[in-house]
């Protein structure tokens, strides 16, 4: 009886926070800000609602043997996710120094003194 | 309380496949080129989310299998992506 | 040749588990395991070199197997969660303060630079901008700079975290 209230926590945990990657995509006013919010907030959500089908396929699935199948395959999912956004996000950011976008509105830039 | 399942994992589709449109929103109006490869980041990892309740939904472990290989391919596309704005890592 | 084996090992475990209840093998049917086997030799073949580049054992102690669980289970997501409701508030309220920072995270090993880069990325309101691979210094974006941290020149890693102490831990794992 506790699984279902927690299952549609974790979705609606996993939405707002979707949504609030999103809305900072196109608020932001320049793209190492964009950046911040896409990378940190979608992927948080995309694992709550990962978590959120672990918990359905752990205790709420007709075949045992084949949820914890599909529960296996989230985790592991929900692993590569976190390592390759990281990743992808840094070479995002990297790309868009070299290619001479400067962070717009921005209080110190270390960066500029080491590669102009 | 009692909710009926897997309806929850229908709404969770159709509120991500908005925040999808509004995404695009971002790839086309983006002024420069990495802010089209940012929102084309935030549209993979979205479709990630999608996939996942959509192994839910229908009952099949292929969707999850589908997930983990979309993930791996969007991210060797960012890198290319990320090569041809910025130039290879030397 | 062990960086050979290591990675083949690893790569066919992975696959086990992504076909476990296949067949009537135990959990695998032998179509499976035939297969499993030739990819991941063939996948061995081809990537040992970037999967086992440095040529140490530090990684097999199981102490630091054990840091290593600790470190993704428990400090990281914590440190993560707080992140996230940081980045929520700047999206909803607007305020920030970016800036691009340098810091020394004393870390020799190309793993600890990896882990601590991919942490921070994910963690405390900032992105790794670029890695100086001289001297093994990080720069970094941080969507709000508290006061006063523009003025230094190599910021000292610690003062980003708030929780825990997440460079000396990534020490622990990887040195």
């Amino acid at each position: 009886m506790i699984i279902e209230p927690l299952i549609a926590i974790c979705i609606i945990i996993g939405l707002v926070f979707s949504a609030l990657g999103i809305f900072g995509l196109i608020r932001f006013p320049d793209v190492y800000t964009r950046l911040h919010a896409e990378t940190k907030a979608t992927t948080f959500g995309s694992i709550f609602i990962g978590l959120a089908v672990i918990l359905y396929a752990l205790f709420r699935w007709d075949d045992a043997g084949e949820g914890i199948s599909l529960a296996a395959h989230v985790l592991i999912g929900i692993i590569i996710l976190m390592v390759t956004n990281a990743t992808g996000s840094h070479a995002i950011a990297r790309a868009a120094y070299k290619s001479g976008q400067k962070p717009d509105p921005s209080v110190t830039d270390a960066l500029a003194d080491v590669e102009p | 309380m009692i909710l009926l399942f897997p309806e929850p994992f229908e709404i969770c589709v159709l509120v991500l496949a908005v925040l999808i449109l509004v995404a695009l929103y971002r790839l086309v109006a983006g002024p420069t080129s990495p802010d089209r490869v940012v929102a084309l980041d935030a549209i993979n990892t979205l479709v990630v989310g999608i996939m996942f309740a959509l192994g839910v939904i229908f009952r099949e472990n292929i969707f999850v299998d589908v997930a983990i290989l979309y993930a791996v391919l969007s991210f060797i596309g960012t890198i290319y992506y990320a090569w041809y704005i910025g130039g290879r890592y030397t | 040749m062990i960086a050979f084996l290591v990675t083949t090992v690893f790569i066919f475990i992975l696959y086990l588990i992504l076909t476990a209840g296949s067949g009537t093998l135990g959990l695998w049917s032998y179509e499976e395991l035939g297969a499993g086997i030739v990819l991941s030799l063939l996948v061995g073949a081809v990537s040992s070199r970037f999967f086992c580049k440095e040529r140490s054992v530090r990684m097999a102690n199981p102490v630091r197997i054990l840091r290593l669980l600790i470190y993704v289970l428990i400090l990281f997501p914590l440190e993560m969660a707080r992140a996230n409701l940081d980045v929520a508030y700047r999206v909803i309220t607007g305020r920030i303060r970016p800036g691009i920072i340098r810091i020394h995270p004393e870390l020799q090993t190309d793993l600890g630079i990896l882990m601590l880069a991919n942490s921070i990325t994910l963690t405390p309101g900032t992105l790794t901008v670029a890695a100086d691979e001289k001297t093994g210094d990080l720069f970094i974006h941080l969507i709000n700079i508290p006061e006063g941290l523009e003025k230094k020149e190599i910021v000292k890693t610690s003062d980003l975290f708030s929780f825990f102490d997440l460079p000396a831990w990534i020490r622990r794992i990887a040195e």
